[in-house]
């Protein structure tokens, strides 16, 4: 009984953590895009390094979704409430 | 132990090989990146066994990724100390970068082993998470070699009452690059095998590329951090 009720709240935590850990990021790589496009459009011969910057920090902010999914993934694959 | 089975998409479980009582090993783990040793050494030694003036293709991609992981050493620890760390960095961006790919290109599916399945190296988190202690290593010891005792000094600035954060942002920095890795490469690879079991053809190939797209961003990215808590610590 116990175990099934943090079976249940650990898939809830893991969407929660998941859907939680996108918003922010989200944002974050939107208002990065929006300003490389600003950059490329004033300056075009800036364009590959523009585009190398961009790549490399939106893999910095998605990086922080990734920790996200992390605890959610462990919360459904190794979740160390449940069981032994 | 509690296992959540997804369509036959198993996360830890592994292939292990018990040595005596207390050491165990994911076999299929360390299968993988020996064999990724082996095909980096073998693509290595061939590209650059006889170098030519004017380069044929495999020798213009071993100085393409050359020249590539200098400008990433030459601009995070600039031209005095590059030198001596580009290999650490070149072996690190090449491991990552092999072990990610491999785990794609390899048709790994048509070989059967009994518990676990084999897959790209990195994302099992033991790789990663040796793979940045041994980055977190090279920073201490670099620091040690090029600074002496005034390495410490680095924890008391710029004042002194940021002594805790320094000290935590020692154990931050190896686990936020485990982490990226393990989680990014997973996630990949769950993806991938999401959009296989609803839909098993075509549809999963743009995610795939996509993750050799995002795979490879990640070797250059941890490659570039590693490069960057270096040239941190020795500037």
């Amino acid at each position: 009984m116990v175990d099934s009720i943090i079976s249940a709240a650990s898939v809830v935590a893991a969407a929660i953590a998941v859907g939680f850990a996108g918003i922010g990021p989200g944002i974050g790589q939107g208002n990065a895009a929006g300003q490389a496009v600003e950059g490329i459009a004033r300056q075009p011969e800036a364009e590959g390094k523009i585009r190398g910057t961009l790549l490399l920090s939106l893999a910095f902010m998605e990086s922080l979704t990734i920790y996200g999914l992390v605890v959610a993934l462990s919360l459904l694959f190794a979740n160390p409430f449940v069981g032994g | 132990m509690y296992t959540f089975l997804l369509s036959k998409i198993e996360v830890g479980s592994h292939l292990y090989v018990n040595f005596g009582d207390n050491l165990h090993l994911h076999g299929e783990t360390v299968f993988v990146s020996s064999l990724v040793v082996a095909l980096l050494t073998l693509f290595l030694v061939l590209g650059t066994r006889n170098l030519q003036k004017i380069p044929g293709t495999l020798q213009n991609v071993v100085e393409v990724i050359y020249d590539l992981v200098k400008s990433v050493a030459l601009t995070q620890m600039g031209p005095s100390y590059y030198a001596q760390f580009l290999p650490f960095i070149a072996t690190i961006f090449l491991f990552v970068l092999g072990s990610n790919w491999s785990g794609a290109l390899i048709p790994w599916k048509l070989i059967e082993i009994p518990d676990g399945e084999l897959a790209a190296p990195t994302n099992d988190i033991n790789t990663t998470a040796c793979l940045a202690i041994l980055t977190s290593l090279t920073y201490f010891s670099a620091g040690f070699k090029i600074k002496g005792i005034g390495y410490f000094a680095r924890y008391v600035k710029p004042s002194a009452f940021l002594l805790p954060i320094n000290i935590i942002e020692d154990f931050i920095k190896p686990l936020s690059l485990n982490f990226r890795l393990f989680g990014n490469i997973l996630a990949d690879e769950l993806v991938v095998a999401v959009l296989v079991s609803l839909v098993p053809v075509i549809i999963p190939v743009p995610v795939m590329v996509l993750g050799l797209f995002a795979s490879s961003v990640q070797a250059l990215i941890f490659a570039t951090l590693a490069a960057a808590y270096i040239g941190e610590v020795i500037e």
